[in-house]
């Protein structure tokens, strides 16, 4: 494949997220106009003007719900279909809970898979009708085998891998491209806290890297580490009645 | 606020990993995380560059480096507005490209903007263009108990004079406006003069109409080179100066960084091999002019990321002081003297001729010469800088705080006459209980 010209302008759904700043940031950097799009958004306003400022490029913030059940009316809202879209939405949840608490459950499932493949759907038949596009996936390596620690979240994840690659399948003969991104381990607020290993963890700038570079090269999957890969191949690999009995 | 009990607690250090505490560290996300009261005294960090325990929060540690948005930028003016976790390597890359650049830097880029005012850090350009502060227009502060006001020289006059240079200590600093330096071209107009001895030295210094002036100063040396230096002064180039061919005047020259991949071990730094490495340094300087990228004469430090750990895992010391212009060679001799005698010697001691004292109350510089020394943490480095602090008394002369972990306490008071007037403005705005460090704690601040 070759390389697409950088994109002009990119929409971020889950705006307010370290992964989703940090890539918007490197869409600014390349020369493309940013809007960032997050519940509540007033408070996103400083992260957009420190976009204009540092990039020179135009920003701005819409208000979005991730589980809103019809994402048409979002996107007839906004001025223009942009060139890519990235959604980093994303509820890491208690697993914990989610096991006690069908509602918490739900919660993490509507935040991690509903939500945001109902809008990327929406996104692709636009994308589609036009021609021309990028969907950036912000799913995880939890979704590549379900572990007792975080199952809930994982397989929200799984689902929405599934959905990517499936609208990557479907979109492949238009000129619409689909990146699914399983970032591994990053320092963000949601990992706050955790003990994560210093080698496998990536910061929030290297993901918008990655993401960009996915996006100019027309790369399928990636992870932003790329010992990741095998990670998971050998998480993958390990027989069934030997991994249930495994806390990882 | 949340309680400390829930907050992890964190091996937490300065930049010479000498004191080492254990630190809850809560994250400041939004002006208003640091804006609610605690309950119990609390401290900020920027990037931890302070060298001892300055940024340590016994028990709360408030990390500011999340607030590093930009807030408004005058393209005519070169007038900044940004958060307090804002590097200055975020400026010097976002703005020399633009033609603006830091009014005064310190040897690293990478401090924030809160930091820098804090410690009110002051650059190679002291003698012209004042501390960091001087540069300061306003600044929004958190007093710790719900209230945010912004304070200048017009409005919270006192709070704002105690805030340079008040290490941290009358509030959360969350956002300020910077006045820029125009430049021309990202590169610096270097002229090197080895000098044979303090003296020389200390005349090419005060006679400098550089715009940057300072003193690599070999401190191993002694008898008739007592005070060997080489001193580096240095302009802004003009685009006329480049040479031909270069297509943008302002683009800076990119290296990735080295890292140090390792704590060295302690004997690495001792007698010997700092006294064979200074002999090389000055040997291998010769004196002429040239032109050099603006990295490399602000931030030779800079390019070897983590350097601190040349100094093995116990850390280091760093001492820092200013001695008043009268009397001050007769100091520098005695000093140099001390030091070369316990050849404990240091890694490039700086020298510098600072310009008139500053508006902060516990600013650092006045008027006279300050050197700046390393030495690994030991019993006999503790001991040799006792030695050192009674000579600087003598003199009347003061430690630099954003650099020490172990002063005598004595020092602080006959060392910044001002201190009642900074205590005073922690007094009227109830401050004391509510933000402390490791360091005033020591002290007594």
């Amino acid at each position: 494949m070759s390389a697409a010209t950088p994109p002009r302008s990119v929409l971020v759904l889950g705006g307010r997220s370290d992964i989703g700043l940090a890539i918007a940031h490197r869409y600014a950097a390349g020369g493309a106009s940013v809007v960032l799009a997050a519940r509540d958004p007033a408070d996103l306003a400083r992260a957009a003007t420190d976009i204009e400022i540092r990039h020179k490029v135009s920003a701005t913030v819409v208000p979005f719900d991730a589980v809103d059940p019809d994402p048409d009316r979002f996107l007839d809202s906004l001025a223009a279909l942009p060139d890519t879209v990235v959604c980093a939405v994303g509820l890491l949840g208690d697993q914990t809970r989610s096991e006690a608490d069908p509602a918490a459950a739900t919660a993490v499932m509507e935040a991690n898979y509903l939500g945001p493949a109902r809008v990327l759907g929406a996104v692709a038949n636009r994308m589609a009708a036009r021609g021309t596009g990028c969907i950036v996936g912000i799913s995880s390596v939890a979704g590549d085998r379900g572990r007792a620690s975080n199952y809930v979240y994982g397989s929200a994840k799984a689902g929405f891998t599934a959905f990517l690659s499936g609208l990557r399948n479907r979109l492949a003969r238009t000129g619409v491209h689909v990146v699914t991104v399983k970032p591994g381990f990053v320092r963000t607020r949601m990992t706050e806290g955790m003990p994560l290993p210093g080698p496998i963890t990536a910061a929030p700038a290297e993901v918008g890297e990655a993401v960009y570079r996915a996006d100019l090269k027309r790369r399928n999957t990636i992870h932003v580490r790329p010992v990741w890969r095998l990670i998971m191949l050998v998480i993958g690999a390990i027989p069934e009645p030997i991994f249930k009995r495994l806390s990882l | 606020m949340v309680l400390d009990r829930s907050l992890p607690t964190t091996r937490l250090s300065g930049w010479s990993r000498y004191p080492v505490l254990d630190c809850a560290v809560l994250p400041v996300r939004r002006p208003e995380d640091a804006a609610m009261p605690a309950g119990h005294p609390v401290i900020a960090r920027g990037n931890g560059r302070s060298y001892g325990d300055a940024s340590l929060g016994v028990p709360t540690t408030l990390a500011m480096r999340p607030l590093d948005r930009f807030l408004a930028f005058d393209e005519a003016t070169g007038v900044l507005s940004c958060e307090a976790g804002v590097l200055l390597s975020d400026i010097v890359d976002v703005f020399t490209p633009r033609g603006w650049f830091p009014a005064v830097t310190p040897g690293t880029r990478f401090v924030t903007v809160g930091g820098a005012i804090a410690a009110d850090v002051h650059g190679k350009n002291h003698h012209g263009a004042g501390s960091f502060g001087a540069h300061v227009i306003d600044l929004d502060l958190a007093l710790g108990d719900g209230r945010i006001v912004t304070c200048s020289r017009d409005a919270e006059a006192d709070l704002f004079l105690a805030t340079l240079g008040g290490m941290g200590l009358t509030g959360v600093i969350l956002a300020a406006r910077l006045r820029l330096q125009p430049i021309r071209t990202a590169t610096i107009r270097q002229t090197t003069h080895r000098v044979a001895d303090l003296d020389g030295a200390l005349e090419r210094l005060a006679g400098s109409t550089s715009t940057y002036s300072v003193a690599w100063i070999d401190c191993l040396a002694s008898g008739a080179s007592l005070g060997r230096s080489v001193v580096m002064d240095g302009e802004h180039a003009e685009p006329e100066e480049l040479p031909a061919g270069i297509a943008d005047p302002l683009a800076r020259t990119r290296r990735r960084g080295k890292t140090v991949p390792f704590d060295f071990p302690a004997l690495a730094i001792s007698g010997p091999t700092v006294k064979a490495f200074n002999a090389l340094y000055y040997r291998r300087h010769r004196n002429g002019t040239g032109l050099v990228d603006l990295d490399s004469y602000f931030y030779p430090l800079d390019a070897l990321l983590e350097w601190h750990r040349i100094y093995g895992s116990k850390g280091f010391l760093q001492y820092q002081f200013v001695v008043p212009l009268a009397g001050a060679r007769a100091a520098l001799v005695r000093i140099l003297g001390a030091i070369a005698e316990a050849r404990s010697g240091s890694f490039l001691a700086v020298l510098k001729q600072f310009g008139p004292e500053g508006e902060g109350h516990l600013s650092f510089p006045m008027e006279g010469l300050t050197l700046a020394l390393d030495f690994p943490a030991s019993p006999d480095a503790l001991a040799l800088l006792d030695r050192l602090d009674d000579l600087v008394l003598d003199a009347g002369g003061r430690i630099y705080l954003a650099k020490d972990a172990r002063m005598k306490p004595a020092l602080l008071a006959a060392g910044y006459p001002r201190l009642p007037l900074f205590r005073a403005v922690r007094a009227r705005h109830g401050l004391e209980d509510r933000f402390q460090s490791a360091l005033s704690r020591r002290l007594g601040l």
